[in-house]
């Protein structure tokens, strides 16, 4: 009987390996092929070469992409932060039965299929000038960016100590200074993490960017959607390459706000 | 100051703080997506270009062929529309119904005599162009796209609009979610392992078999199909490693196909499965297991009977939300997947972006959104909308 | 501090801004078609002129046009590279500007027939069959070879789209190339042809964009594809491979620029278009890729053995059929839903 649940265990725990294997050799598959010398995305590789990342950055379309991508996700992070902070404290403050609906329909952007968000934006902007312009998308981005924001500092705002807060009101703070003294503190891992994960939700983007954006506006996920469906050689690769490592760079910055991504259950 | 003014006083507060998202939100998503649906039954474009038609096809009794008026109206409309050439955008919209009125109305508006004043019988004129004019169906598709408003796209979508290709939304629907269903049966299926794994360690150790799980949840979507296509393609890595094993003797079909769209979905989505399992595997002790065991339950038993109930929450947590965001999934059928593998999605972009059918477009969409909605409330229900997660 | 902070935004906002007129843009094919092309005219049109010049590339499609028109401002094209049926339809249904053959180097410069009210020539190529000589060096002979998964086992890849793949399955089901459109004509044609694709339906990878083919043909995913002819010699020299071409059935087709409708560019545009059609660039053209030209000058200066390698030699023209834009205006709205359909099934 106990070698029998001892087998079940170390079984389940080998699975449970060969499970975590699958989630993240992929990733790793395709980084030597960016260093292969010919231009077939295929091994065997016909030689070591670091000529696919030269042509990245040499490239005028993949610089400007990753140049349009820094600015929409920037531009994301600066307009969603304090949109989506300041409806998390306001439902903080919320004593209402419909709170929960009211919750429900500001986060459902990250809910809705990105499809969808895209189709709408693409019909309602475009009339209004706002195609073609990475304002347009940055506003776009933002809207599916804001519920990462909302939840991640709820999340903080809803455990922090409230005695805190009363007791600065009590010694006479002003609300403002209460705020900026007490509360804001409290809610800034909640603040740093939700900014992260917009500036995540922008970078990665795709679908909205395909939609709405130019030659001028293309941001790196489009590109590189370009490069897979139009022009598959191992320059894509070496930007795949490049992702993963600021992919991996973010992570660990998350990692160091000590906010790590807080659980569903 | 009373309890109830304080609380009153704290809403007020409370939603002046929450307006700003939402006028935004409203200007940059709930309204453009309201705006979406609208459009899946407007229909202005026929009576723009075909105005006379429109007007002279008001009195038809809708059984005999209509009058020399109304064929001297289409005659008229087509040629002012071949003049604008705006033709083409007439016979599109006809051709919702039928792609053979597109035809018709093209070839016709292409044909029409330069000298209309030498014309004294527009009926005989149009059916030596196109005998389909002397039947009555064109003239009810004609009659049916005065607008402003149409079922069309809707009908189409839901496979009830009876043209010969009628099914194929009702296909792709069903498609959809037979995807949908066994990504999230194959997730949770590979979830439960994870998560246990997770669970039973700690340290170190347990950080760093956090990380193997979200660094490809934050690795972009398209990177990760790029990866697949690599590792799956007929000389790929996978293949290889199956027949140096000699466990095939020929590479097998892994991609373009739905085996491809299949194992990338499965590894985008595992992650939203492997997380809120994690959370209900933690808060459960440890000695439960051993209890059932000391009862003389044994290891299986004991996992159906005492672990399984539960965890059964969090399985069913992520499971839901794995199989909302399947159903949204474009990218990666789009790059792993055949031409009969696509999903919802494609149709709305094809749509939208190369067939120029906008309401179909809007139609689909307005489907896919209101089933989303509705797991989407579902989830709110169940698992409380403060444990939303994406 | 607070002034940097200014800049900075001030920066920001200039650059995510709607700009108020935007580059001219030039759409293409993509691929080592659009870095040839580059090199032989985008480049030097921005030296000549110094008008800025923006890029961008497409699959092709006569929807995809429609949806820019009807997109109305968000239009981010001025000129496109177009095949011949896309270039007949949309300027019958108004998508491009009429252009003045006189402003861009008069109807004489060109191949008799090629300038139409809304295009210019601007590329010659064949669709062909490409195989691996590595794999077999014989190779297909016939489309009927190319359909026949018994003497060829593998998968063959196929551009997405009735256009071409029609023609090719009737061929392959023994109609002769010059009976090609006739039987093509009649909706038992049609079915027939359907009918021959849907033999080998589940051997088929479909293909959207002109680099994908030899890129499923290298790595050894499909045994055979359909591809433009000038991809298969700039793969060869790339990867030092054996790819070569079966002209047997292969398709000639002529694709135009056009300018789409309200450009805001239109007299850049014109201008690209003039020196796109000079003989002294088209010259350049066929030794890139191997693609043909509409410039009669040019096509004249052309070294022998260059064009005899060409799409429009002799030897070549007799090989294959000439695709037929008016069948394709006709019925590509409705073979294009029938294809869309009966692929997804």
């Amino acid at each position: 009987m106990f070698d029998s649940m001892k087998f079940w265990t170390v079984l389940t725990r080998l699975a449970g390996i060969l499970v975590l294997l699958f989630l993240l050799l992929p990733l790793f598959a395709i980084i030597p092929l960016a260093f292969n010398a010919g231009s077939i995305v295929s091994y065997p590789m016909t030689g070591l070469s670091t000529r696919w990342f030269e042509a990245v950055v040499s490239t005028p379309r993949w610089l400007n992409s990753i140049g349009n991508s820094m600015i929409v996700a920037a531009a994301t992070v600066a307009l969603s932060v304090p949109l989506g902070t300041a409806a998390a404290l306001g439902l903080d403050r919320l004593h209402f039965a419909g709170k929960s609906v009211v919750m429900a329909i500001l986060i459902s952007p990250m809910i809705v299929p990105v499809i969808i968000t895209a189709v709408g934006v693409y019909f309602f902007f475009a009339p209004m000038g706002l195609a073609n312009s990475l304002l347009g998308l940055i506003l776009a981005h933002s809207a599916i960016a804001v519920p990462y924001v909302l939840v991640s500092v709820n999340a903080v705002a809803s455990q922090r100590d409230r005695r805190l807060e009363r007791a600065g009101s009590s010694l006479g703070a002003t609300p403002f200074v209460v705020f900026r003294t007490i509360t804001m503190p409290l809610i800034l891992p909640g603040i740093v993490s939700g900014a992260i994960f917009a500036f995540a939700a922008s970078f990665d983007e795709v679908v909205i960017a395909m939609m709405i954006t130019g030659p001028d506006q293309k941001t790196l996920p489009r590109e590189l959607l370009s490069g897979t469906r139009e022009n598959l050689d191992p320059s894509v690769l070496a930007v795949a390459t490049i992702i993963i490592a600021i992919s991996a760079g973010l992570l660990v910055a998350l990692n160091l706000v000590g906010a790590k991504r807080k659980v569903a259950g | 100051m009373t309890i109830d003014s304080a609380a009153m006083r704290s809403n007020i507060v409370g939603l002046a703080l929450i307006a700003p998202l939402v006028i935004f939100l409203a200007f940059t998503f709930l309204v453009p997506l309201g705006r979406m649906l609208v459009l899946s039954v407007s229909d202005t474009e026929l009576a723009a270009i075909m105005p006379r038609s429109v007007i002279a096809l008001a009195s038809w009794d809708g059984e005999t062929l209509p009058d020399e008026e109304a064929f001297a109206a289409v005659a008229a409309d087509l040629a002012a529309a071949r003049e604008d050439r705006t033709a083409g955008t007439a016979a599109r919209r006809l051709g919702y119904a039928s792609a053979e009125w597109r035809t018709v109305l093209s070839s016709t508006a292409r044909s029409l005599p330069d000298d209309a004043s030498s014309i004294t019988n527009w009926q005989d004129t149009l059916v030596s162009i196109e005998p389909a004019w002397g039947q009555a169906k064109i003239w009810h598709a004609l009659a049916e796209a005065r607008g402003p408003f149409t079922d069309i796209h809707v009908l189409t979508a839901l496979g009830m609009d009876g043209g010969p290709d009628s099914g194929l939304y009702v296909n792709v629907l069903v498609r959809t979610f037979v995807i949908a269903i066994s990504a999230t049966a194959i997730c949770l299926l590979l979830a439960m392992p994870a998560a246990y794994l997770l669970s039973s360690v700690s340290g170190p150790l347990a950080g760093l078999l956090m990380l193997t799980l979200l660094l490809p949840l934050w690795t972009s979507v398209l990177v990760r199909s790029t990866s697949w296509l690599v590792i799956l393609q007929k000389n790929g890595i996978l293949n290889q490693i199956l027949m140096a094993l000699r466990i095939t003797n020929a590479p097998l079909d892994l991609i373009y196909n739905r085996t491809g769209v299949l194992i990338a979905l499965t590894h985008v989505l595992l992650p939203y499965a492997v997380l809120p399992l994690y959370a209900a595997m933690k808060s459960l002790p440890k000695s439960q297991m051993q209890a059932s065991r000391s009862l003389g339950g044994g290891p299986l038993s004991g996992f159906f009977r005492v672990y399984l109930p539960q965890v059964l929450p969090g399985l069913s947590a992520g499971g839901l939300m794995v199989f909302i965001l399947a159903l949204g999934y474009y990218i990666t059928p789009l790059l792993l997947g055949g031409q009969g593998d696509q999903m919802l999605p494609f149709y709305i972009a094809y749509n939208t972006l190369q067939a120029l059918n906008w309401g179909l477009a809007a139609s689909l969409a307005g489907g896919l959104l209101i089933v989303t909605v509705i797991l989407y409330l579902l989830y709110v229900r169940l698992v409380g909308v403060e444990r939303v997660r994406v | 501090m607070m002034k940097h902070t200014v800049v900075a935004v001030a920066a920001l906002l200039a650059a995510i801004a709607p700009a108020a007129a935007r580059d001219l843009t030039v759409v293409s094919w993509g691929g080592v078609f659009q870095d040839a092309q580059r090199e032989v005219y985008f480049d030097p049109f921005r030296e000549e002129t110094g008008i800025p010049l923006a890029e961008d590339s497409w699959d092709g499609g006569i929807g995809v046009l429609r949806t820019k028109i009807e997109a109305g401002d968000a239009n981010n094209w001025d000129v496109v590279e177009v095949e011949a049926e896309e270039e007949a339809l949309g300027c019958e249904e108004g998508l491009f500007e009429v252009i003045d053959p006189a402003l861009v180097g008069g109807v004489d410069q060109y191949i008799e027939g090629s300038v139409t009210e809304c295009g210019v020539p601007a590329n010659i190529a064949a669709i062909v069959a490409a195989y691996d000589g590595a794999v077999f060096p014989e190779g297909p002979q016939s489309w009927a070879d190319v359909f026949d998964t018994a003497k060829y086992p593998g998968k063959r890849a196929f551009r997405s789209g009735p256009k071409m793949n029609l023609e090719f399955a009737l061929m392959a089901d023994g109609v002769a190339p010059a009976d090609v459109y006739t039987v093509l004509s009649t909706p038992e044609g049609v079915d027939r042809a359907f009918a021959k694709l849907d033999s080998i339906k589940d051997d088929i990878v479909w293909w959207t964009s002109g680099n994908q083919p030899m890129q499923l043909l290298g790595s050894g995913e499909v045994a055979f594809t359909t591809t433009y002819n000038g991809r298969v010699a700039a793969a060869n020299l790339e990867n030092s491979r054996d790819f070569r071409i079966m002209w047997e059935g292969g398709a000639l087709n002529v694709d135009s620029w056009v300018i789409l409708r309200g450009s805001p560019n239109k007299d850049n545009a014109i201008k690209l278009l003039d020196f796109l059609g000079r003989a002294d660039r088209q010259v350049e053209w066929p030794s890139k890729l191997g693609y043909g030209v509409g410039n009669v000058e040019a096509q004249a200066q052309l070294p022998a053995e260059l064009a005899e390698t060409l799409p429009t030699s002799p030897e070549h023209l007799e090989a294959g059929i000439k695709i037929d834009a008016n069948f394709w205006i006709r019925n590509i709205d409705a073979l294009n839903e029938r294809f869309a359909s009966w692929s997804s099934q």
